[in-house]
């Protein structure tokens, strides 16, 4: 183990100690404890929806097709200009009541034309939908899905380009057309290449979500400023909140260092 | 599938290439190239470097677009926007310099994917096909190996064999023996020339003028991106007509 290991790990039995022996750390340590499920719930709903997007906007990126190429670069070059914390605010505060505008007007329109009883029903709902009725979490997820999506399009364009022009050239010359290509030649070997990117950015996105205590959302950094304010602990929150994120993104790193390690052996 | 915007065509052509133009930037790379390939002929067109032949090799199954020009292969004018280029490339088998396995499937994952998934046949029926043709080759025993654990001559028998899974009426070779090592070449050659006394339509991009001198119909010396001679592979060793040609046998013939 390197010297940095043994710090780190000094620093954690420390920590853990505190937990066992001393009753405000233990008692920090249980408040806040609800809010790594919360954090490793959020990361895990926005990563998968991330990596669903960056797919397709990767796809984009490499196509041919004018319209798909434009509209994945598009996405992806706003979305890189724009801090996440602004993205995350704005997906909450604007695209989500926008879209219930929208589904309020749906409703409207549905009102006024359909003369069918069934349909009038979810016509009313619709048009009842308020902003307050869609869940701060869902809209914090879908924030910081967007914002990954686009880091994650640029790793899958990589993944994909990575691969030699050869493949795609024998794939098509057997007769598959593009998509098979991609489905059964390209994108299983452009996926094994970039599992270790993949991993990093799961990594820094299960950091980025603290962003979402913002919108009060019951994540670890929101449980840790509540836990302050109601016990005046700032030490000993503060260093438990560390010491819950640390535990995490270590053990996760560590992960990724074995998905390496065995890929390196395999090519 | 056959294509009414043809004139008929003669029975016996596989091929038609007529005053094909194909430029990369400023390099032309084709200058009204016309070739015609008929059924079961085996064509060896052969040259310089950077004198075209891979081009004209891969507008061949539209791996590369020509600028101008018209290409009939099967009865199907591969140049005509509205061909679905995939039907043709799934009748015209091809083998490159590289071999292009797919690293990622074992040789039978290999030889039984395009079969699977463009000719829709079941994995059964895939995998059988695929072990008859990797005995032809003479690599039955490798058919779970991956390609990472194959000698450079293993990879193009099974690079071959893919192609040939398909059942294709013309199989075009692109360099097939010049990534390989000396000791390796015959045992490709070998496979090849199996297919072209079984009666193959075979374009071959070639340096093995030995292969030639067996197994040709005709070769075709191709130089600066026009074709300067075509010519039986007895006449063409024994008289060659142009001086670019007699220049370049001069230097590769020892």
């Amino acid at each position: 183990m390197p010297w940095w290991g043994l710090i780190v790990l000094l620093a954690f039995l420390l920590v853990v100690y505190l937990i066992y022996t001393s009753a405000t750390y233990q008692d920090a340590y249980r408040f806040l404890v609800a809010g790594v499920k919360v954090t490793i719930l959020v990361t895990l709903i926005s990563f998968s929806i991330a990596i669903v997007l960056g797919l397709i906007a990767g796809l984009g990126r490499v196509s041919k097709n004018v319209i798909f190429y434009t509209g994945a670069s598009v996405y992806v070059e706003v979305v890189r200009g724009i801090p996440l914390l602004v993205q995350i605010i704005y997906f909450a505060y604007v695209v989500a009541p926008l879209l219930v505008q929208i589904v309020n007007s749906l409703g409207a329109f549905m009102l006024q034309y359909t003369a069918i009883q069934p349909l009038m029903g979810l016509a009313h709902t619709l048009t009842n939908l308020h902003i307050q009725d869609v869940d701060v979490t869902a809209r914090a997820i879908a924030g910081l899905a967007f914002g990954y999506g686009a880091y994650e399009a640029e790793v899958f364009r990589a993944g994909i380009q990575s691969i030699e022009r050869g493949q795609m050239e024998a794939a098509r010359s057997l007769g598959m057309s593009y998509f098979q290509a991609m489905r059964y030649i390209i994108l299983p070997q452009a996926i094994r290449r970039v599992l270790p990117p993949l991993g990093n950015d799961f990594i820094a996105m299960l950091k980025d979500s603290s962003l979402i205590s913002v919108l009060a959302v019951r994540e670890l950094t929101h449980l840790g400023k509540l836990n302050r304010a109601r016990t005046f602990r700032t030490f000993e929150t503060w260093n438990t909140v560390t010491f819950l994120y640390l535990i995490m993104t270590i053990s996760l790193s560590l992960v990724v260092k074995f998905i390496e390690r065995r890929m390196a052996f395999e090519e | 599938m056959k294509s009414s915007i043809v004139e008929p065509l003669p029975m016996d052509d596989d091929i038609i290439i007529e005053h094909l133009y194909k430029s990369f930037g400023k390099v032309k790379a084709l200058i009204d190239a016309n070739l015609r390939v008929k059924r079961g002929e085996v064509c060896f067109i052969f040259g310089p470097s950077g004198g075209g032949k891979s081009t004209l090799l891969r507008c061949i199954n539209h791996l590369e677009a020509p600028d101008s020009g018209r290409i009939i292969v099967d009865g199907i004018p591969v140049t005509h926007a509205k061909t679905n280029i995939d039907l043709v490339r799934a009748e015209v088998g091809m083998v490159f310099q590289l071999f292009n396995l797919f690293p990622h499937l074992t040789v039978l994952g290999n030889v039984t994917l395009a079969q699977e998934k463009v000719r829709k046949r079941s994995r059964g029926e895939a995998e059988r096909v695929a072990r008859e043709l990797l005995e032809r080759v003479g690599i039955p025993e490798k058919a779970n190996a991956y390609p990472g654990q194959l000698s450079g001559g293993q990879k193009q028998r099974v690079a071959i064999a893919r192609a040939l899974a398909m059942n294709p009426k013309i199989m075009l070779f692109d360099e097939p023996t010049s990534a390989l090592d000396a000791e390796m070449i015959k045992e490709v050659l070998d496979v090849m020339m199996d297919l072209a006394q079984e009666g193959m339509t075979m374009v071959v991009v070639s340096h093995e003028m030995g292969f030639a001198k067996a197994a040709a119909d005709r070769m075709v010396f191709l130089d600066a991106g026009q074709i300067v001679e075509e010519e039986t592979p007895e006449e063409l060793f024994k008289n060659p007509k142009e001086e670019r040609t007699k220049q370049f046998l001069s230097q590769i013939l020892y």
